[in-house]
């Protein structure tokens, strides 16, 4: 699953380190980093932590495979 | 048929029928494709991309990828629904014929259009002695393929990385080098990192951050030569303090050009600073005359801005992109009065050292800083940037919890120096002036820019007095 953090929007609540402390991060006190390609068998840890984000900036695909293809 | 009723025809037939294309298949020529089908584009949308890639997202490179956190090609970009749009990708757009309205791709093709949007953004400035930039070991970083080069690289635990340029780029690979605990030298030809993007006074702090990790940093020096063995791999770099850095990587983080040379000939307003257009996306041609069927989104758009004298800016942030794009796509379905501006108070992010800076408005416009909130010493601060006693930017060093209480200062054009906010001060809240550097002292170039015209271009036609 692919995600993306806006981290214009993010504060640093830090509710997606504790519910998915695989794939997020923080350096320091407030410098978030984040797996932006999270293993599928972790997708319900990072709904949670999507969920959870006090100020929602967390973006989470909304395709499935099929329809992100791209044809050239 | 009244005249209002043939025009909302004419807006319907286009929306089921139209063309559009989009060329430039980053972050905003994704987000504007999704916008457009948001908007109830129904008509054919083609996304022009030369890189091969599936839009992904460019953040991430310089700092968890870099680190061997994350590897490279796990940055693509969610998607916040379908597109159903003809993707030409590894295929670079070459020219425009606005009279036949048709793009030229590098491979021959003229993919024609009603309407396009125009989101080539930026390249990586390389070092600019072509032989020394072929030796192995030189790198830039922008794509995605830059910076699985360049990890590779550091995972290969190199003696030394010299680092050339602190803009936020340069500064947060010189963190991630220290992370890996790689012995690093940063060589800014300005008075301190960060100097062009928060002037002298923030640049000062960022400096002592940069030495206090460990980062061998350079100051006023520029890098006149690299020198590499028999082998053709860069061994040293020679400065213009007459010392030599021995190095066995060398990063080139000079700032980026906008990719505007396939316009050439095409009568746009395209330049230095990106394509100029107007609020709403609109590009401008030579003339400085609105067109109705080009638009211009993200890094490459210059536009004027209300709240910084109509001055145009040219932002190379990702709110700019997301935002840029969105009003882009929504104007090219939609006709006056339904027009969207764009409003969208310049901010952005860095991480490094273990600190997160965060600015919003365009600090470079503002002469003076005052440190309102925090602690300096423990890189926990909140300043204010004015001009002729009106606040126009803040930046925040682990302080960004109170961004939004400035950001809606700034568009209030509220007075400066600003009340201070809360308990939490500091000791020293006198303003004092910003240091920016004059108008071209060298630096690195700052990632939002106040862009005027430009005064070698002299295309522009006349109108001939009538006796």
């Amino acid at each position: 699953m692919q995600i993306v953090v806006d981290l214009n929007r993010c504060q640093a609540y830090a509710q997606c380190v504790f519910l998915a402390p695989e794939d997020f991060r923080l350096s320091g006190d407030e410098a978030l980093t984040y797996e932006p390609n999270p293993d599928d068998a972790r997708r319900l840890q990072i709904q949670r932590a999507a969920a959870a984000c006090p100020v929602q900036a967390i973006v989470i695909d909304r395709l499935d495979g099929a329809e992100r293809s791209v044809t050239s | 048929m009244t005249l209002p009723a043939t025009v909302a025809e004419l807006v319907r037939d286009f929306r089921a029928n139209g063309r559009i294309v989009i060329v430039g298949a980053s972050l905003a020529g994704l987000r504007a494709a999704e916008a457009l089908r948001d908007e109830g584009f129904t008509g054919s949308l083609t996304i022009i991309g030369d890189e091969p890639h599936e839009p992904y997202d460019r953040p991430p490179l310089s700092k968890q990828v870099l680190k061997g956190w994350v590897p490279a090609d796990h940055t693509q970009l969610p998607r916040l629904r379908a597109v159903d749009a003809q993707w030409r990708l590894g295929v670079a757009a070459t020219g425009l014929d606005r009279a036949t309205r048709q793009v030229r791709l590098a491979d021959g093709e003229h993919i024609p259009y009603d309407r396009l949007l125009i989101a080539t953004g930026t390249r990586a400035r390389q070092w600019p002695n072509p032989t020394e930039a072929a030796l192995e070991g030189v790198y830039t970083l922008r794509s995605r393929d830059d910076a699985a080069r360049l990890q590779q690289a550091l995972a290969a635990r190199p003696s030394r990385v010299l680092i050339i340029g602190a803009g936020f780029i340069g500064s947060e690979m010189a963190s991630v080098c220290r992370e890996l605990d790689i012995p690093v030298t940063v060589a800014e030809r300005g008075s301190a990192p960060l100097v062009g993007a928060l002037g002298g006074v923030i640049g000062k702090i960022a400096a002592e951050m940069q030495r206090d990790h460990g980062v061998d940093l350079r100051c006023g020096v520029g890098v006149s030569s690299l020198e590499g063995d028999a082998s053709g791999h860069v061994r040293r770099a020679r400065l213009s303090d007459g010392t030599t850095i021995e190095a066995d990587v060398v990063v080139a983080s000079l700032g980026s050009i906008r990719n505007v040379e396939w316009l050439e000939g095409s009568g746009l307003a395209a330049g230095f600073w990106g394509i100029g257009c107007d609020a709403g996306g609109r590009a401008f041609d030579i003339n400085g005359v609105v067109t109705d069927t080009v638009y211009v989104a993200g890094d490459v758009a210059r536009q004027p801005h209300v709240l910084y004298e109509y001055q145009f800016l040219a932002m190379e942030h990702w709110d700019n992109a997301v935002l840029g794009a969105e009003v882009a796509a929504h104007n090219m379905v939609n006709l006056d009065p339904d027009y969207y501006p764009y409003l969208l108070l310049p901010s952005f992010w860095s991480g490094q050292f273990g600190v997160n800076i965060k600015s919003v408005g365009v600090p470079p416009f503002g002469d003076e800083i005052v440190f309102t909130q925090g602690s300096v010493k423990e890189r926990r601060f909140a300043a204010a940037y004015g001009r002729r006693g009106r606040i126009v930017a803040a930046v925040t060093f682990n302080n960004g919890k109170w961004l939004e209480h400035y950001a809606r200062l700034i568009e209030q054009s509220a007075p400066f120096p600003p009340p201070p906010p809360g308990w939490d001060q500091p000791e020293d809240m006198n303003p004092m002036p910003a240091e920016f550097p004059a108008p071209g002292v060298p630096t690195a170039i700052p990632d939002v820019v106040l862009t005027g015209h430009d005064p070698s271009e002299r295309r522009a036609e006349f109108r001939p007095r009538r006796r």
